[in-house]
């Protein structure tokens, strides 16, 4: 809450800027928005990106980037902070090891999104790929948050050690999961909206029931996913999500021998 | 020296027709260029069908000599096996990009009548033994492209440099597919780079086949020769072997190549279970194994395919009759800028494109 | 003892401060070396260090170390060449021994290292990701016919010969009734049905007992035809026909009388104490046509079952295992020089037949130079002793690995190559119903399941380590693999290059 004020008064200053990224080489167009952000700029919209990789990069500043077009790979890697906003489809590798910060993707986006993905939030208004989410990780107050509002493919929450990882399965027919849900899981909370047939959940899964600190959790996490995203939400019941947890903190323990 | 196996660390890109329309070249270099930072600039290719419309039903033979001496060499063994009706050089605009480039050359053509017949073969075993007898006993020559109303268009250099070396905005056709190449050694080699082609198939592929042993030594029982090193060698010549000449229709070829778990095929039901337990006994050496994206042209379309647990990433994307593929979605959205529906195939799934009348 | 002049090869010791005399090792041990004089004694020339006594012994009070005495030194004649003309000479006959070889013949297998995926190629983790293991034995298509059904559904119009299922590439070999016992059979036949794979019967026949188990057993065939009936080549799910062994190519099964009781005389229906000694060809196969001839007369028997011919590897393997293909064996079950065996003559298993390794290569490569490779699965066998050993055998061709003494080890062997005399401590190795009882058909079901588990957990790291998660991509595949050390030729003839190339 306190934060959330801090951030409030240090916005109040917004100095904005449109930067025409046309053919822009990704070098020239990140190292112009590092540019603006020295210059003070704190909103930088980016219009025409079609491809340009690392984008927000390693950006650590209290910052808003809002991106016209397809971003290439690797959009907010190790990213500690700024806000991004996408205006359209984004590819693979978004939020890769990111810290901390916001990226919100008004379409779908591609495969290993959030690796290794330490803090922040992800926020995708249509489908996934595979390996989403893929060994998320968090400690005390760090907790990842992705949000997908369609489907995902394979592997989903594979290997994840902390965070919480949601899939809303908008547009979606039988069960919006792939299959290996959730292999290797070993911390962290999933929670998917709809049955997923046993058979699909990682050896290392376990069911359990919605409790209220859930619903809170969820019912906070979809209203502000539809209001950044736009997506509609409203046939959305929370009873509808499956939670899924590890049934260990350290499931490979048997397996070897001295 | 023995070459070493190169892996194909790339960016590929492909677009089809479905209604036969003829697409000008400088569109899949445009789509190349936006994915310029997967490849290294170690090579670069493009095959287009469609292009030779005036000589469609003869083989258009691509060959590249390292000197006079070869291709007269080569020449003489075509003009003893082939029917020659046009041969000339493949037009070029030099280029500093472009560096030492070999001696291009193009025969339509069709082999001789009595030949054939001497020999008891058809046409195209015909074509595919002569182009190895060309590529292992002729020395410094090598057949890059020998379809029919296709070719193929590769060197050493980043994607869009070799498209505009080729002229290819100079020519049309209802199929293009693209590549550019990471790989990690230096051969500097113009053959190496993709397509790599065989009689119709043009393939350019992003991964590394970690089965490419077992491939290739079940691939050289039925005659093949693995030359080349490269792993996309293996898969256009798998997807000869399955459909040419086992005649496995398309997506079973495909099911062979990216075959699905068992666990998956335990639970299905008996006839479907059946077929594919049959399938991955039979052809297991031909599963391929490790990550790969691969798009392939041939003459009646155009497919994508992503291994079994897609490690490589592939996109594909529609609008009215046109499919588009690509390693990103980016690659397509620039020559492509609305399509009517973007969406990731399902691993080890084909997208298939295919021509819905006559060229 | 002075008799024969042969100094012990092990001393005995026992602490007698921490001896309980509870007379365990006096129990335990199957050689009599064990008495009680007011304390207890040992006579250390019946030991054969198989150490039933020191893990028995609840206060570790027993050590059995190597006999110190000295030997003069001589690089040409090893002590033990010395010892055995010292017992040849005490009374004629031929130095009989168990297990497989113990000469320091180079290992191969220690000579290939197998690669790893980096950069270029993602490995793949086992431990998240699907990893498959599963294998079928026997005889595969050339091509399939599909007709494609025009409702997106296909139809399969070739019909499959039967093959055998396995969900890991790890069988168990085949060791006879007789040579082992009775509950070493069953613990195998409990212990493939567990882990989904095969045992073999070896050639003893099967006990009525293990019916119930047919589809996790092959039965074996061999020379001496031992409880061989039409009901026995039936209660498998193939039929093997044994035409030679690792341990002793050229020569027939070998079970001395002091193994023979009852029980095995009834199966293998021949006379209480006498040695069954098989012939050393099948009297029915005296060239390859012949051999056809038996394949499809086992197969009218069975309903066209799968057949599987076990060789010794020779140095004309490759073209023998072609005539075997070609004469309709399903299944070629390859032998190594260092298989093991319940009894040979020592000179047989210490100096006849080729390496495994060897045989693998040049028979898978044989078979693709005919195009025939897929008329035929490859067991290897013969000195698999870890997965990484099995992963080499796979990626030089083999379709499976048999284990055998691998497996007797995991239910106590201790390999001290005693097997011919019965005595076995653990009950593996004996008919003696006081030494059989010993070992628990599910302690040792339990142990065979974990052994295997365990290579097939580390199988799946070296898959996925090569980037590979079907099995079916590291048969043949030798380009994983690389020498270090060997000669030049012996890589040549592996089709393996040497680390660096």
């Amino acid at each position: 809450m306190a934060e959330a004020a801090a951030k409030q008064e240090k916005k109040l200053e917004t100095k904005a800027i449109t930067v025409d990224a046309t053919g822009v080489y990704y070098r020239e167009l990140n190292q112009r928005v590092r540019d603006l952000i020295g210059q003070g700029y704190t909103e930088i919209t980016l219009d025409g990106v079609n491809g340009q990789r690392y984008i927000a990069d390693g950006l650590e500043d209290d910052i808003s980037v809002i991106i016209n077009g397809v971003p290439g790979n690797d959009l907010g890697a190790f990213m500690d902070g700024p806000m991004v906003t996408v205006n359209d489809n984004a590819q693979d590798a978004v939020g890769n090891t990111m810290n901390s910060g916001k990226i919100v993707i008004k379409g779908h986006a591609g495969d290993v999104i959030g690796y290794g993905m330490r803090g922040g939030k992800i926020f995708v208004r249509d489908d996934v790929g595979y390996r989403v989410g893929i060994h998320m990780k968090s400690y005390k107050g760090q907790v990842p948050v992705i949000v997908a509002g369609g489907g995902a493919g394979d592997f989903f929450g594979e290997y994840i050690a902390g965070g919480v990882l949601v899939l809303i399965g908008l547009g979606t027919e039988g069960t919006p999961a792939g299959d290996y849900v959730g292999t290797g899981m070993h911390g962290g909370t999933i929670f998917i909206r709809g049955r997923v047939p046993e058979g699909r959940l990682g050896r290392e899964v376990r069911v359990f029931p919605l409790e209220n600190d859930d619903r809170s959790l969820l019912e906070g996490l979809i209203e502000e996913f539809t209001n950044d995203t736009g997506a509609d939400t409203t046939n959305v019941d929370i009873e509808e999500f499956m939670k899924l947890r590890p049934f260990s903190h350290r499931p490979y323990g048997n397996m070897y021998v001295y | 020296m023995d070459r070493h196996r190169v892996p194909a660390a790339c960016g590929l890109s492909g677009v089809i027709s479905q209604d036969g329309n003829l697409i000008e070249g400088d569109v899949i270099i445009e789509s190349m260029r936006v994915i310029h930072d997967r490849g290294n600039g170690l090579g670069g290719g493009f095959a287009g069908y469609g292009i030779y419309p005036k000589y469609r039903d003869l083989y258009a033979v691509h060959v590249m000599f390292e000197d006079p001496e070869g291709r007269a060499l080569c020449e003489e063994l075509l003009e003893r096996n082939l029917e020659v009706e046009a041969a000339e050089e493949i037009p070029t605009t030099p280029s500093e990009k472009i560096a030492d480039p070999p001696i291009l050359w193009r025969y339509f053509a069709t082999p001789r009548g009595e030949k054939l017949s001497a020999e008891g073969r058809e046409a195209d075993d015909f074509m595919v033994k002569l182009v190895m007898e060309i590529n292992m006993t002729v020395p410094g020559a090598f057949v890059f492209s020998s379809g029919k109303n296709m070719g193929v268009f590769k060197a050493v250099g980043f994607a869009e440099d070799v498209g505009e070396f080729y002229r290819l905005p100079e020519y049309a056709g209802y199929t293009w597919i693209g590549h550019g190449r990471f790989p990690t050694n230096t051969p500097g080699w113009w053959g190496g780079a993709h397509p790599f082609n065989i009689l119709d198939w043009a393939v350019v592929h992003n991964g590394e086949v970690s089965s490419y042993g077992t491939n290739k030594r079940y691939l050289e029982m039925f005659g093949y020769q693995c030359t080349l090193l490269t792993d996309t060698e293996v898969m256009a010549y798998l997807f000869d072997l399955l459909i040419r000449k086992h005649k496995l229709p398309l997506e079973v070829a495909c099911t062979v190549m990216a075959a699905p778990f068992w666990k998956d095929i335990d639970s299905q039901d008996t006839d479907r279970r059946h077929l594919d337990e049959a399938l991955r006994m039979t052809y297991g050496s031909a599963l391929v194994n490790g990550p790969f994206a691969v798009i392939a042209g041939f003459s009646r379309g155009m497919m994508g395919l992503n291994d079994r647990i897609k490690l490589r990433p592939l996109i594909a994307a529609c609008k009215d009759d046109l499919l588009y593929v690509a390693s990103e979605e980016s690659a397509i959205r620039q020559i492509c800028p609305k399509p009517d529906r973007v969406w990731a195939p399902k691993a080890g799934r084909p997208v298939v494109g295919e021509l819905k009348g006559d060229v | 003892m002075p008799g024969d002049m042969i100094p012990s090869e092990f001393i005995v010791e026992v602490d007698h401060q921490r001896c309980r005399r509870c007379k365990r090792c006096i129990l335990n041990c199957g050689f009599g070396v064990f008495d009680f004089q007011s304390m207890t004694t040992a006579d250390s020339s019946k030991c054969v260090a198989c150490h039933r006594c020191v893990v028995f012994c609840p206060e570790e009070a027993i050590t059995i170390t190597k006999n110190p005495l000295e030997f003069k030194e001589h690089a040409s004649w090893d002590v033990n060449l010395r010892k055995a003309i010292w017992k040849q000479a005490q009374s004629p006959g031929m130095m009989l021994t168990g297990m497989g070889t113990d000469f320091p013949w180079l290992n191969v297998f220690d000579h290939i290292l197998i690669d790893a995926c980096q950069v270029t190629n993602p490995s793949i983790d086992p431990l998240r990701e699907p990893m498959e293991l599963r294998t079928f034995l026997g005889r595969k298509p050339d091509k399939l016919d599909i007709k494609a059904r025009g409702d997106g559904e296909f139809d399969l119009e070739t019909k499959l010969e039967s093959n055998i299922k396995l969900d890991v590439p790890i069988i168990f070999s085949g060791m006879s009734y007789g040579s082992v016992s009775l509950n070493t059979h069953r613990a195998l036949a409990v212990a493939a049905q567990k882990l989904g794979t095969v045992m073999n019967t070896g050639e003893g026949g099967l006990h009525e007992e293990l019916y119930p188990y047919a589809d996790n057993i092959i039965v074996q065939c061999a020379s001496g035809r031992f409880g061989v009936h039409s009901k026995y080549l039936n209660a498998g799910v193939a039929v093997e026909i044994k035409v030679g062994q690792g341990a002793k190519p050229g020569i027939g099964g070998h079970l001395p009388g002091e193994k023979i009781g009852r029980e095995v005389s009834g199966t293998r229906m021949i006379p209480v104490g006498t040695d069954a000694l098989s012939p050393a060809p099948h009297h029915d196969i005296y060239s390859i046509e012949d051999l056809r001839q038996l394949i499809y007369a086992i197969k009218e028997a069975t309903g066209y079952k799968p057949v599987s011919v076990k060789i010794a590897t020779v140095h004309n393997v490759a073209a023998i295992a072609s005539g075997i293909a070609r004469a309709g064996a399903d299944i070629i079950y390859l032998d190594g020089f260092r298989g093991g065996t319940g009894a040979s003559p020592a000179v047989i298993r210490d100096h006849v037949g080729i390496p495994l390794e060897i045989a693998l290569a040049v028979v898978d490569r044989q078979l693709r130079e005919e195009g025939i490779r897929n008329w035929v699965s490859i067991i290897a066998a013969g000195g698999i002793r870890s997965s990484a050993d099995v992963a080499k055998a796979i990626a030089l061709g083999a379709d499976a690995v048999g284990i055998g003494t691998a497996a007797l080890i995991a239910l106590g062997c201790r390999l001290c190559q005693k097997c011919y005399t019965g005595k076995c401590s653990w009950g593996i190795a004996t008919q003696r119903p006081e030494l059989t009882g010993r070992l628990d058909v599910d302690w040792g079901a339990e142990r065979l399941v974990n052994l295997v588990n365990s290579w097939s957990l580390e199988l799946k790291e070296v898959l996925g380590a090569l980037g590979i998660n079907a099995v079916e991509s590291l048969r043949g595949n030798r380009e994983r693999l690389r020498t270090l050390g060997l000669d030049v030729t012996t890589s040549e003839i592996l089709d393996v290059k040497p680390a660096g190339m």
